[in-house]
């Protein structure tokens, strides 16, 4: 509170409105959306994004205004026990305002972007009413990664980085009851499943961190821990900061925990655009950024997370290379960028990686959303295609193959729903490469605003991820040649997987009839792509690396702490800048010069064999995992629950040592020795000798009554006789 | 005289006595009746509630009365309410007129005596949580067995006689070793008050082992700890819906709340002593609940071996000895309360229509049944402990305290580890609680969608009745989730009370 | 006058006639007729004692008594007739249908 005192506090009202605009679109489109149109569902959530971006904006104004300075706006009382106090408090300072215009920005583009995208495909799914749900989801994201980026201290932080992962969860799984090719399956929860649980262990990693933190520093706020970071011990402050590099690989999916987010691919595009690509897999280095004052006092911890993302970059984009799937090479993509930034937060070049991430945002969300567009297009393509080509009987074949699969969904009559009636759930898959090919005729702007992504990607001068991705390995080149050799050559494999696809994409021809009826996307779709394409563009601006343009640099000074502002180092521009026109050239080679034609195999696995294999199968690591961590924890819990609790505890131990053992004392130790043979034979005895000798004596009852008076005179008899002898 | 919890406690009585002169047919009128009869019980806790001084960390609205006081004995009628009930008491009569309402349309035979039942059992429920005197303690703990042995025995599925029969030896084979420490404590000290017990303190700590190893059987056994769990499967997979939620809501918490209630203030001694062996106890239970859990292919099975997790945390936190802990998991009674007692409500409430638990038939219901499936959803992640909702505050809060007190050597072996190992729980909830989510909402559809319209009627979605059911559940579980404060504050002055009288090391 | 001995003597005799009647015969009139003998005797006895020592008192007794056999009498000769109705014989010998 005592930085907001002082200063102008100016807009910071509003911080919490970052957080209440999407919370009231989520619960507008929740709870009335129903009876709203689809345009109005979709505006209601754009507006609340929108909203957020506006806030966004005038919270950078304020602080701007007030020189960069940190301001804090409290807004409840979270938890307060014992020495634990917690807050609901907002931080406003230029690193969180950066992520906050990038979050809300890119998510709002994207809100716009999904009117288009999900009206289409809740069509091809067959399921219109599932159009509002996305807006709710995607809603709840931004406002759970508005409190992420806006948290004061590092447990509001944690609220926003568990809320996002849920909302990856439901939007991973938002298609639960297929697989990516629509047919019935568990696929897509299972992706999504996974997605959370590998978050999980992240968290549980993020949690450690969080109890060592309290011990050590006394509190989970920025300002509080960062304070003490030079009074703390070492070793602790490398305790904490590798256990935060566990939550890092889980939500930025790094090495070892990456595994989850090529799998996240099966959320419609808007998400993997959004959330596994722009905003929410950032997190990590965000966090890293955030907790630069202790990062900064540990090496050992720095080289740690440098050399992870570094491996990674290369690991993931080696993997790109053997991808067939248009998302997937996308996702290991993201994977690698993502390695980028983690390598240079590692190495303290916060800016670097904050650049990156700003620019990555940009034109990672440009390429998924055109892969979107892609997608839909030869999706429309293919119901074109079978319209034409289909005969009446080949319909009625299709229609009882589909029956057969044991699809029965009721086909939807809307009045502007023009795909409902002409389902395909064959194996025909929209976004496999392989059928692709020749859309640059068939959808050219959708091709263009691709190859300013791609170029972006690759790192061409000068499109906005040239500045970044050089100024990460100008920074690696300063601090170890392992790590720029590294990124270096991932850089170069960078160039090549987007040179190859966009060869097997646009160029060539059509191997599938699909790619060659496909269709451009409509203009709310393409609209916000060409602003991301602008962006990607010019994005480098942020940060030139120019005397008077280190903007970005400057401006997060105030947060981090002065930073070495680096200019333009030739050899290091001109080595990437050579090896990635060279691996395009390379890519052309293989893929441009003669276009694949249908059912070829991929002119690499001639070259490279078992290698490409292996890229191919994603170097086998979810096989990996699959042995060695999810069979034997299945395995483990089936023998717990089964034979250890059921059988041996619950039916042996208790049913039959217990239960059994007081049986039998029961009924053979006491009811039949000790009762029977015992008690109950002394007292059956008694009774058999009370009957024998009443049957002796009632004999004397005879009924004569002639014998009775005998008896009554032998009676008066011996009595007289006593009282007379007595 | 203040005789509020006299008249909180037995409010239910006018209920039973109403429903005892009921003819046999009007059952909609006995569900108003047992509906409305809890629901001005819980408006009485309400108004008990405004009475309380919430910054007083000390016993309030006392009732005492000499009750048997021939040969020396001397037993009184002694209720009591501070921090560390008062919240508990809140959930029991916040939880009865809920499952009364759950079980509108689920009971249709024996309305009346079920109804009489479940007024009976919010007496001895209120009773033990107010009860200020052992013995008569002791007669409201062992009260609370017969209705719900009768519960189970009589409205629950096919082994219920087993169950209940199981759930009542159980719960008395410990007990009795309780009743023992109470006559000697009442015995040797001359009273059976707990705060003059308390306040006479002075066991030798010999016997104060013993007497702390008595109370803890009877309580252990109700939490439950593991491995005296095997009970409680049984009894939540028999008995019906509503008697779940109360077991899971209300009952399993007698145990935990008899450790912070009897077991720390009586034995401090013991209590520091045995602090690492209940942490290590609790540690393998959130582990061994979790994975258990997993593997359980019953819908209900699953949701009660979570509960020997959950509770797990409440006795980490309890035996941290440190007021994160102890207030984390008094607020974690209450969160299981609510999140595990709605779960089973749900559970129940598409059991009803499927007649079936086995998880193979499920699967997705999200399409069919929107409303149920985003509500399940929500007490899911609330049980699974997603910051922002209820679960997350109390096991946060309870694994600081645990850490701390690996730190500050209360745990005086083991260190940080059970605080670290059970933190891992985390990750294994949200293993299970998925498993259970994805397994009957996400995924293709099940045959049970099929095979309920084989019998007419498709699977619908909630109803009002359904819908009024929960949302009072989910109200609690965002306010709680979202600020605590209030909650905290209500415990705070009595948990500092309690950890105060704590001989720490 | 008399000594008294001899009507004892007499009612002695009288008397065990009546028992050995009672014992030996089987029919239950003559039994009934040998109650009334030992009835009668023991009357003899008492009007003998009451003149012995002066006195009204056996006189007003033996009336009682007198009028209690008449009684007993009546009921008897009932509870027969109705037996015989039954039984077709006043045998007693074959009503023993109360034998243990």
């Amino acid at each position: 509170m005592h930085l907001s005192e002082t200063a102008n506090t100016g807009f910071l009202f509003l911080a919490p409105w970052l957080v209440f605009f999407p919370v009231i679109g989520l619960l507008i489109n929740g709870i009335f959306g129903g009876r709203l149109s689809e345009r109005m569902v979709g505006a209601v959530a754009s507006l609340a994004s929108g909203a957020a971006f506006v806030v966004s904006l005038l919270l950078f104004v304020t602080v701007s205004g007030s020189h960069g300075e940190a301001m804090r706006w409290h807004l409840a009382e979270w938890i307060h026990i014992g020495e634990l106090s917690l807050d609901w408090t907002f931080r406003v300072d230029s690193l969180s305002t950066t992520m906050m215009l990038v979050v809300s920005g890119v998510g709002t583009l994207i809100h716009i972007y999904a009117i288009g995208y999900m009206h289409e495909d809740v069509r091809f799914k067959s399921d219109p009413g599932r159009f509002r749900r996305f807006f709710v989801f995607l809603n709840l994201f931004i406002a759970a990664m508005m409190i992420l980026v806006s948290g004061d201290s590092y447990l509001m932080l944690f609220v926003g980085w568990e809320g996002v992962g849920l909302c990856s969860f439901l939007l991973i799984g938002f298609w639960y009851e297929m697989d990516t090719l629509a047919r019935p399956s568990w696929a897509n929860s299972d992706a999504a499943k996974k997605a959370f649980i590998a978050n999980r262990v992240g968290d549980f990693g993020f949690l450690i961190a969080g109890f060592l933190m309290f011990f050590a520093f006394g509190s989970f706020q920025f300002d509080a821990v960062f304070a003490k970071a030079h009074e703390v011990p070492h070793e602790m402050i490398i305790a904490i900061t590798l256990f935060m590099l566990i939550g890092v690989a889980g939500k930025s999916a790094q090495i070892p925990l990456y595994v989850w987010l090529p799998d996240a691919m099966a959320g419609p595009t808007p998400v993997s655009a959004l959330i596994h690509a722009a905003t929410m897999v950032t997190a990590g280095v965000y966090l890293i950024t955030r907790s630069a004052p202790l990062y900064s006092v540990v090496h050992e911890a720095q080289n740690i997370v440098a050399l992870v993302g570094a491996i990674t970059a290369l690991f993931a984009a080696t993997i790109a290379v053997g991808q067939y799937d248009i998302k997937k090479v996308l996702a290991y993509s993201t994977i690698s960028q993502l390695g980028f930034m983690v390598a240079a937060v590692g190495m303290g070049a916060y800016v670097a990686g904050m650049f990156h991430l700003v620019t990555h945002a940009f034109f990672k969300a440009l390429l998924f959303l055109s892969a979107g567009s892609v997608i839909l297009g030869v999706e429309r393509g293919h119901h074109h295609a079978a319209h034409a080509h289909a005969s009446p009987l080949s319909q009625r074949e299709r229609a009882r193959a589909r029956e057969s699969k044991g699809k029965k969904k009721e086909e939807r009559h809307d009045a502007h729903d023009d795909h409902a009636s002409a389902e395909h759930h064959e194996a025909f898959d929209p976004g496999d490469m392989r059928n692709m090919g020749g859309l640059r005729k068939t959808m050219p702007v959708t091709f263009w605003l691709y190859m300013i992504g791609t170029i972006a990607l690759a790192g061409l001068p000068p499109f906005a991820g040239f500045w970044s991705k050089d100024e990460i390995l100008l920074d690696a080149s300063h601090h170890s040649q392992t790590i720029y050799w590294l990124l270096t050559v991932a850089a170069f494999f960078t160039a090549f997987y987007m040179g190859r696809q966009i060869w097997m994409v646009f160029f060539g021809e059509a191997r599938h009839e699909a790619a060659a009826h496909a269709e451009e996307s409509p203009k709310v779709m393409t609209v916000p792509l060409m602003i991301l394409a602008a962006l990607s563009i010019l994005g480098g601006a942020l940060n030139l690396p120019f005397e008077g343009f280190h903007n970005l640099g400057h401006w997060l000074e105030y947060t981090i702490g002065e930073v070495e502002a680096l200019g333009l180092d030739m050899q290091v521009a001109g080595v990437s800048t050579v090896l990635a026109l060279i691996a395009i050239l390379i890519s052309w080679l293989l893929y441009g010069r003669n276009p694949m034609k249908q059912g070829q195999v991929d002119p690499l696995k001639k070259g490279l064999g078992p290698i490409f294999t292996g890229m191919e199968n994603k170097w086998y690591v979810d096989e990996l995992y699959h042995a060695i961590i999810v069979t034997p924890f299945n395995k483990i819990s089936y023998f717990l629950a089964d034979v250890i609790d059921w059988r041996f505890w619950h039916d042996w131990f208790h049913e039959k040592v217990i239960a059994g053992t007081y049986n039998w004392i029961s009924f053979i130790g006491l009811n039949e020795y000790a009762d029977q043979k015992g008690i109950d034979a002394i007292a059956n005895g008694l009774g058999v000798w009370t009957q024998n000798f009443s049957a002796t004596l009632r004999k004397v009852q005879n009924g004569f009554v002639r014998s009775y008076a005998l008896s009554v005179l032998l009676g008066v008899v011996l009595i007289l006789g006593y009282l007379v002898l007595k | 005289m203040n005789l509020s919890l006299t008249l909180l406690t037995f409010s239910p009585l006018i209920g039973i006595l109403v429903l005892l002169f009921m003819s046999g047919n009007n059952r909609n009128t006995m569900r108003w009746t047992a509906l409305i009869t809890s629901l001005v019980t819980f408006g009485v806790s309400i108004l008990v509630f405004t009475m309380f001084n919430a910054s007083n960390p000390d016993l309030q609205l006392v009732e005492k009365y000499n009750w048997i006081t021939v040969a020396g004995w001397n037993i009184q009628y002694h209720l009591g309410v501070d921090g560390l009930s008062i919240l508990l008491i809140l959930l029991t009569t916040f939880l009865t007129p809920i499952s009364i309402l759950s079980t509108w349309t689920a009971v249709e035979e024996r309305v009346k005596e079920y109804m009489i039942f479940f007024l009976l059992l919010e007496i001895g429920m209120n009773g033990v949580f107010l009860a200020q005197d052992l013995f008569l303690f002791y007669i409201f703990w062992e009260f609370t067995l017969v209705p719900m042995y009768f519960i189970i025995g009589i409205w629950g599925g096919p082994r219920r006689i087993y169950a209940a029969i199981k759930f009542f030896l159980y719960t008395m084979a410990g007990s009795i070793l309780m009743l023992l420490a109470i006559l000697w404590l009442g015995v040797n000290g001359g009273t059976f008050s707990l705060p003059e017990l308390i306040a006479q303190g002075g066991i030798p700590s010999n016997i104060q082992w013993w007497l702390f190893l008595a109370f803890a059987a009877a309580f252990a056994i109700k939490v439950p700890m593991w491995p005296l769990h095997s009970w409680l499967p049984d009894a939540h997979v028999e008995a019906p819906t509503a008697g779940s939620v109360i077991l899971a809501g209300v009952l399993l918490k007698l145990g935990t709340y008899g450790f912070v209630r009897f077991n720390l203030p009586l034995f401090p001694e013991a209590a520091v002593r045995a602090a690492p062996w209940i942490a290590l106890l609790a540690t393998i239970g959130i582990i061994y609940g979790a994975a258990v859990s997993y593997a359980q292919a019953d819908i209900k099975k699953l949701v009660a071996y979570s509960s020997v997790s959950h509770l797990g945390f409440v006795m980490l936190g309890l035996f941290a000895l440190n007021p994160e802990g102890i207030a984390g998991a008094i607020l974690q009674m209450i969160n299981h309360g609510i999140s595990t007692g709605a779960l089973f409500l749900l559970v129940g409430m598409i059991y009803e229509q499927t007649h079936t638990r086995e998880f193979k038939v499920y699967g997705g219901l999200w399409k069919i049944t929107p409303v149920f499936g985003t509500i399940f959803l929500i007490v899911a992640l609330s049980s699974m402990g997603l910051p922002g909702l209820n679960g997350f505050v109390g096991e946060f809060t309870i694994l600081l305290g645990a850490w701390g007190a690996g730190q500050n050597g209360v745990f005086y072996w083991g260190n940080v580890w059970f605080a670290a190992i059970s933190a891992l729980g985390v990750i294994m909830a949200a293993v299970y609680i998925l498993y259970m989510f994805q397994k009957m909402f996400l995924g293709p559809q099940g045959e049970i969608v099929d095979e309920v319209k084989k019998h007419g009627h498709a699977i619908r979605d909630l109803n009002w009745r359904e819908i009024v059911t929960v949302v009072p559940l989910l109200i609690f579980i965002f306010w709680i989730g979202l600020y605590p404060a209030p909650f905290f504050d209500i415990m705070a002055p009595a948990v500092d009370k309690l950890v105060a009288m704590m001989p720490l090391p | 006058m008399i000594p008294v001995d001899y009507y004892i003597i007499l009612s002695a005799i009288l008397f065990v006639i009546g028992v050995l009647g009672v014992l030996i015969r089987r029919n239950a009139l003559i039994i009934f007729m040998s109650i009334e003998l030992m009835l009668n005797a023991a009357n003899l006895a008492i009007v003998a004692f009451g003149s012995v020592i002066k006195s009204f008192d056996g006189q007003i007794f033996v009336f009682f008594v007198i009028a209690v056999a008449a009684a007993e009498v009546a009921v008897g000769l009932a509870l027969i007739v109705e037996i015989f109705k039954s039984k077709r014989s006043i045998d007693v010998d074959q009503m023993s249908s109360l034998k243990g």
